[in-house]
């Protein structure tokens, strides 16, 4: 993996002209896996923010092969694709199956287990903007606490968010990893180790929302950092079944310190009916799940 | 020598995808349809059948996998029943609107609720606006060649083919079956060639989001919008006609047995009752034909084999001549009638046939319909149309409605 490290491909994958928001984390993450996986890829996508990225026929900046499909089929689709490349003795594509929350967490949970269960040979990446940001930003169960949406307009959600990684890891995966756009450089080594891998590999990406978090399109980074920062997202790698945290969580997790939530929390409009209350519990659950972490570290 | 073997409606359609040879199975059991599921898998473990099966976790994705796989180039199959075939329902628009030749077999079997494991047509009917060809098989020698023919036919016109037989009437009942030669069956059917393949050869986003305007691509270019696209898709089923005739007569001429093409007759020459279905229900009703001519009444029968699309034409010339016509279905149009009943009707509409149409509702959740049973109704039609009672009419068969 070293090799890589500050040796990122050069070519561009996503031409200028994406219809992406203007500060999309996604695209960010986007351009950088793409990078990372090259040109002998094959990607399936659902309705959702990538598909519009994706643009409007008969036009598309991304010049990676790419097969749109429903909302529940992502992982299925992906389990055709390496079913069919598998019987045209075309192995040497790397399957890559790309969702929202929206379609990972909800309604794509069913075919996204059916393929992690029989190690269907493909890359599954989730980019988590903890919401149905293309329909406009309602709840998903990767909705964070305390956050409003707008089929949460007046009570704030009351729930955690679900621990997909916890999900993922229960099917017995070669590779699991986080990343966020913040780090590119993180996330696009992991990708670049994913590909490298066979059999089913889950990829998350916290993906920040200027729209659907209500924060300055300026701010996708800093939020993302924050993110880190806070613990609210760990970025880590788990191969195999051992743990590693990775890059600035790497970092945090040796010598420093985390951040209170609120620092993360303060800055975006999405929380702004949040209670003290809320606030304290999710500060709880990031400090449960940052001290698992830690433990499983140091295994 | 010729291969006659006696077998299911299942084994006859296993053997029928094992000729033709797909890449890719996706299947998901589900009662009547389980035992070929099994049999795929069986020979794909024992490399009798040289694809990739793929164990899906439910009919949804057995149909997404068979998408994907048909888009990147291979051929495809699966199966289903029932409500397998309704959770289905989003990826079989799916796969019509994606234009990929897939073959699928439906093994008729009621929907629920209330739970029903037993064959009516339902299923399939309700399936009917989908963007398929759907064929009815009415015996097990005709479920093993509608299968070869419908590899061809899908290919040839860029469209999924339902093939659809009725649950344990068909699928679980042996009967004496042709076994067709491969080397035969490989001549019938060329290779399959994609229409599209995806492919980082090739890198294209497929089935991107379209707007109601047509737009120009990098070239200025106009190219299709979303409705041209749906005009080009009934265009094929239209066209699609010709193309199974066509295949008909082709398998005729090859392997010696002739199903129809899109609907088959039996004693219809001079006719004045005809009675009609599709499926085994058809099959049935040749045997009170020959009661009904056996007492002295001209009785005929026309099988629909295909439904979609709808043998507009065939069946002016089928039915044109005929005095009173019975319309059997294992299946309703809630709130209307028969499915077929209608389409018959809005056929014959402006033409010099004025037969009245009795729709008899027959057989729901694997209700047993004898063919003296068709015989009553067939007598009962003539008699009415004899005493000057010209109107259409729907009644159920054997069901005690109080």
């Amino acid at each position: 993996m070293k090799d890589n490290i500050f040796k990122i491909n050069e070519k561009e994958y996503i031409l200028p002209g994406s219809r992406a928001c203007q500060g999309c984390g996604l695209s960010l993450a986007y351009r950088h896996l793409l990078k990372a996986l090259r040109e002998d890829t094959i990607i399936t996508l659902p309705a959702s923010c990538l598909c519009v990225l994706h643009g409007l026929y008969p036009i598309t900046p991304v010049t990676i092969p790419t097969l749109n499909t429903t909302f529940a089929s992502t992982a299925a689709s992906a389990s055709g694709i390496a079913a069919g490349l598998a019987a045209l003795n075309k192995t040497d594509i790397t399957v890559v199956a790309i969702a929202g929350d929206g379609s990972t967490y909800d309604m794509g949970i069913q075919s996204l287990s059916g393929a992690a269960e029989r190690n269907t040979d493909f890359i599954f990446v989730c980019y988590d903007n903890e919401g149905y940001m293309n329909t406009g930003t309602q709840r998903s169960s990767a909705t964070p606490l305390g956050a409003t949406t707008t089929t949460t307009p007046i009570v704030p959600k009351q729930d955690n968010k679900k621990d997909f990684i916890k999900i993922m890891e229960a099917h017995d995966l070669p590779y699991l990893a986080t990343t966020s756009p913040s780090y590119p450089i993180d996330l696009y080594d992991k990708f670049v180790k994913a590909k490298r891998i066979k059999g089913t590999r889950y990829m998350h990406i916290y993906s920040p929302c200027p729209p659907g978090w209500g924060y300055p399109t300026k701010d996708t980074i800093r939020i993302g950092k924050l993110a880190v920062e806070t613990g609210i997202v760990v970025l880590c790698e788990i191969e195999n079944g051992k743990f590693r945290f990775t890059g600035r969580s790497k970092t945090l997790s040796k010598k420093g310190k985390k951040l209170p939530v609120i620092n993360y929390v303060e800055r975006q409009g999405r929380f702004k009916k949040m209670s003290i209350e809320q606030l304290n519990t999710l500060q709880t659950w990031v400090d449960t799940r940052w001290n698992e972490y830690l433990r499983r570290a140091e295994e | 020598m010729s291969d006659v073997r006696i077998i299911t409606g299942n084994e006859a359609a296993s053997l029928g995808v094992k000729l033709c040879e797909p890449k890719v199975v996706a299947a998901y059991p589900i009662t009547p349809q389980s035992a070929l599921a099994e049999t795929l898998s069986r020979y794909v473990e024992g490399g009798e059948l040289k694809a990739e099966y793929v164990r899906v976790e439910g009919e949804h994705s057995a149909l997404t996998v068979c998408i994907s796989a048909s888009t990147v180039g291979a051929r495809v199959f699966t199966a289903t029943s029932s409500n397998g075939l309704l959770y289905m329902h989003e990826q079989l628009h799916w796969a019509a609107g994606s234009r990929l030749p897939i073959v699928m077999c439906c093994v008729n079997r009621g929907v629920g609720a209330p739970w029903s494991i037993f064959n009516d047509q339902q299923d399939s009917i309700s399936q009917r606006d989908t963007g398929w060809i759907q064929m009815y098989c009415r015996d097990n020698q005709e479920i093993i060649d509608s299968m070869i023919q419908a590899y061809r036919i899908a290919e040839e016109v860029y469209v999924p083919v339902m093939i659809c037989y009725d649950g344990f009437v068909l699928s679980h009942t042996m009967m004496p079956v042709t076994i067709p030669d491969i080397e035969s069956v490989r001549k019938f059917l060329p290779p399959y060639k994609p229409h599209t393949i995806l492919s980082p050869e090739d890198p294209r986003t497929i089935n991107s989001v379209l707007l109601p305007v047509r737009r120009a691509n990098p070239e200025g270019v106009l190219c299709d919008g979303y409705m041209e696209m749906r005009y080009k898709l009934q265009a094929a089923l239209d066209q699609s006609r010709d193309v199974i005739r066509k295949a008909n007569e082709l398998f005729a001429h090859t392997f010696g047995r002739n199903h129809g093409g899109m609907l088959w007759e039996y004693m219809t020459d001079d006719a004045d009752l005809i009675l009609t279905g599709m499926g085994s229900i058809a099959a049935e009703a040749t045997v009170a034909a020959d009661i009904l001519r056996a007492e002295g009444v001209k009785a005929g029968v026309v099988g629909i084999r295909v439904f979609r699309p709808f043998p507009k034409d065939d069946v002016i010339t089928a039915f044109g001549h005929a005095k009173a016509i019975v319309v059997f279905e294992k299946g309703i149009s809630y709130g209307y009638e028969g499915a077929l009943c209608s389409d018959l009707k809005a056929a014959f509409f402006g033409t010099d046939s004025k037969a009245p149409i009795h729709n008899y509702i027959a057989g729901l959740g694997g209700r047993d319909v004898k063919p003296r049973e068709l015989v009553e109704a067939g007598k009962t039609t003539l008699a009415a149309v004899e005493a000057g009672r010209m109107n259409h009419e729907i009644k159920w068969l054997n069901c005690y409605t109080g």
